[in-house]
């Protein structure tokens, strides 16, 4: 007998207090913020009407700045203090980046993650990704006139840790509060509503203009797990506007001499490329030699120029498929990603390919913003169906270094997280207080061969013989992927303090600063601003502890009720009296250690009441 | 329900090594539904807490029922015959000839065909000790056996770990 599942009245907030939480797609070649309107997830579009904005920051003197449209447009003319594509930069070191050589940037190689040297002095890949994400917070804030409540930023499936963390740091840059990082290829299968539909394996083919990704995900009970990536970072769009300005050049009797002349050609070409997804031939015109020349090409010569480069994203779909144990007939879907995908040599290969048409009526560019969008309303609770539950693996294993330079794993890859695991270390030497820790990400033996992702040097360890103290260090990893650690000696039970050196990323010294040095939000008082939103959290905490007593108050006993009422007062208090933001804090930590006791009883209620529900079923 | 309950209870499952994969699945997810930090996204830190401790519990015993391996020596350990790997090297002599027969058979591979029938002959050494496990846990009650079993088990799945290594070379 099949039971009906009933929502529990209380459950919806106000709808009055509807929050406004927004998806981001942060793209390396453009951007975009979509939001849940009226039921309907929409991307937001900016005054002159665009929904893209082009990932591009410009440096001016003086501390200004362009972004998007007006900084691509003087790319060109000032390429060393034009800055595209930061996120290839982004917790990663200078020689991890591909083709450096041939960027304009004036990268400055340091310990950590590469920074760029610009007219308004260094510049991390973070600050830059906070400059674009900022422009899409305010167009939201403006598009709905209120404050944001949070944001879903999406991220490539196979981004390790320290990027991951960089992301984040970013959007804490931009002044925006992360509700989660889901990967690109979910939100587009969310996107495509394919989690309430049937369960089953799906593909996600993403052309973009510089790089391919495919990603194969399952889905099963509404929970979408990445079970293999793959793709090429050096192939896109880019490459097909290059492989048709040759097929011109040659079909016209041409040599290109100067970059001038490169640059014209690709121009025609990338507009004839688009005329030819829907049209047979075209004419399109170029200035090149000083005088304007016309060039006629037909979709067939354009295709038989780019079958190579289809074959090559085909190859990485196999690749994927294989590292996936999986048939190209098992897949149930295959979910078209990245503007490139409009090309329709591309959406038949990959039909043909997997022997079904493949997903393209919603806008390749918007779709990844489209789904994060769906998610992030789902997560500020505005769904009432709220069903949606997104359940990840760590995309490569964490491990520490040990003696001779060896990985010893802690979590190994495709673990599901959050996740937490324990290892004990002892002193080696009479009296030793501290301890160094480096912990790496990746499936090789030799930390040589994997990615170093932070030191932490645990202090404060209680003095003893060599081998005495049993220090436990406990490695959690969130619902993002996020590494934290904590430490205490088991027989003192003394917390051994962490300093964290994050190897690609930023210290939170570092974030500090740059929120002090209060870029792009230049001209607001930074402390009013801090006032704010210590009050909106405060509104927000009081708001879902009375939902709280509301549904399960019955769960506490009356002294209990009353410690919480009290906290609640007080906070309510402090945070219209207060002047600084550091006391609402407080008040509000104060609230959230109150109901420490009471949010765990809820929990342990739900979970006793999932499973009682389940008995009955199975009876 | 606490998080200190075993795995068994808190996915309410029989406590005995014969599991049903799809049945863990299930379950997995269930409590994943109800412990998940999203779903207290907009409640506070204190819940968060809460639900991250639960949500790692919940994976932790997830990670654990599903792998047979991990989960034999789960049940050793509950019932008093801990694996101790590190300190219990003992072999039967027997299962350590085999083991030098198979390390000198790898050494000498050449090719596919080759890796492929020892891993063949693998597999079927996995599933004989994964039933004799069972039988000794879920019948015999003779955990202290199954326990040998478990070791000779991971001796198993290093030396399977190495045959793929191997593949991967020649795949290269």
């Amino acid at each position: 007998m099949a039971l009906l599942q009933i929502s529990e009245p209380g459950q919806a907030p106000d709808p009055h207090a509807r929050r406004i939480a927004v998806g981001i797609d942060l793209g390396t070649t453009h951007s975009l913020v979509a939001a849940v309107r009226h039921g309907v997830s929409e991307c937001l579009p900016d005054d002159a009407g665009r929904v893209i904005l082009p990932s591009v920051v410009r440096y001016l003197e003086g501390g200004r700045r362009q972004i998007g449209f007006d900084a691509l447009a003087q790319r060109a003319l000032d390429p060393e203090n034009t800055i595209a594509s930061a996120k290839r930069f982004m917790g990663r070191g200078l020689a991890d980046i591909a083709g450096r050589e041939n960027l304009p940037y004036r990268f400055i190689d340091q310990p950590g993650m590469v920074a760029l040297q610009t007219r308004d002095g260094a510049k991390s890949p973070v600050e830059v990704s906070a400059e674009i994400l900022a422009t899409l917070r305010y167009r939201a804030e403006d598009t709905f006139a209120d404050d944001l409540y949070g944001a879903v930023i999406t991220v490539p499936a196979y981004f390790d840790g320290a990027q991951r963390q960089a992301t984040k740091d970013a959007a804490q840059l931009a002044g925006l509060n992360v509700l989660r990082l889901i990967n690109e290829p979910t939100a587009a299968a969310i996107a495509y509503g394919l989690d309430n539909g049937s369960e089953g394996v799906y593909a996600v083919y993403d052309l973009g203009g510089g790089t391919f990704d495919i990603s194969i995900l399952r889905l099963s009970r509404g929970v979408f797990e990445v079970i293999a990536t793959g793709g090429d970072s050096a192939l896109g769009g880019d490459d097909y506007d290059r492989a048709l300005a040759q097929v011109m050049l040659h079909g016209a009797n041409l040599a290109l001499t100067t970059p001038e002349d490169k640059a014209a050609i690709e121009v025609a070409a990338r507009s004839a490329k688009e005329v030819l997804s829907a049209a047979e031939t075209t004419t399109v015109q170029a200035v090149m030699f000083g005088q304007e020349r016309n060039f006629n090409v037909t979709r067939a010569d354009f295709e038989a120029a780019t079958a190579d480069l289809t074959a090559r994203t085909l190859a990485a779909v196999r690749k994927a498929l294989r590292d996936a144990r999986l048939q190209k007939d098992e897949v149930q879907g295959v979910v078209m990603v990245g503007g490139s995908t409009r090309m329709p040599q591309v959406q038949r290969a990959v039909g043909d390919f997997f022997g079904r048409e493949p997903l393209t009526n919603l806008n390749p560019d918007e779709v990844v913003a489209l789904g994060a969008a769906i998610q992030a309303n789902a997560l500020a609770g505005n769904d009432s169906a709220g069903d949606l539950l997104l359940l990840d693996v760590i995309p490569l294993s964490l491990g520490i270094e040990t003696m001779g330079g060896l990985v010893e794993r802690i979590v190994h890859r495709n673990e599901t997280i959050p996740t937490a695991k324990a290892q004990d270390f002892t002193t080696y030497r009479d009296g030793q207080t501290a301890l160094a820790l480096h912990v790496v990400q990746g499936e090789r033996d030799l930390v040589a061969d994997c990615r170093s992702l932070a030191r932490f040097e645990l202090r404060g360890i209680p003095p003893m013989a060599a081998g005495a103290a049993r220090i436990r260090v406990t490695f959690t990893v969130d619902a993002d992927g996020l590494l934290s650690v904590s430490a205490q000696e088991q027989g003192s039970g003394v917390e051994a303090r962490i300093d964290v050196k994050p190897s690609y990323g930023l210290s939170d010294d570092e974030v500090a600063r740059m929120l002090q040095e209060s870029f792009s939000t230049a001209q607001q008082d930074m402390t009013a601003r801090a006032l704010v939103e210590a009050r909106v959290d405060a509104d927000r905490l009081v708001l879902a502890t009375r939902s709280a007593l509301t549904a399960d108050g019955h769960l506490l006993s009356g002294a209990d009720r009353a410690a919480i009422e009290a906290a609640i007062a007080h906070l309510e208090h402090t945070a219209r009296e207060a002047a600084e933001a550091a006391q609402v804090e407080a008040a509000s930590e104060a609230l959230a250690q109150a109901t420490e006791g009471f949010a765990a009883e809820r929990m342990n209620h739900s979970i006793q009441k999932a499973l009682a529900g389940r008995k009955v079923e199975s009876l | 329900m606490k998080l200190s309950d075993s795995d068994f209870a808190l996915f309410a499952v029989p406590e005995q090594f014969r599991q049903d994969r799809t049945q863990i699945d299930a379950r997995w997810k269930e409590l994943q539904r109800e412990a998940h930090p999203d779903r207290f996204a907009a409640q506070g830190a204190a819940a968060q807490r809460v639900a991250m401790q639960w949500s790692v519990r919940v994976n932790e015993a997830y990670q654990r029922l599903k792998d047979p391996l991990k989960r034999a020596a789960y049940l050793c350990e509950m019932r008093g015959a801990p694996i101790e790997a590190e300190n219990n090297t003992a072999m039967p002599a027997a299962f350590l000839m085999q083991q030098m027969q198979w390390r000198e058979a790898l050494e000498e591979a050449e090719g596919e065909g080759d890796l492929q029938s020892l891993d063949d002959a693998l597999q079927v050494a996995r599933r004989e000790l994964l039933a004799d496990i069972e039988v000794k846990l879920d019948q015999a009650g003779d955990a202290p056996g199954a326990s040998g079993q478990v070791r000779a088990l991971m001796f198993i799945e290093r030396f399977a770990h190495d045959v793929a290594s191997r593949f991967e070379q020649l795949g290269q």
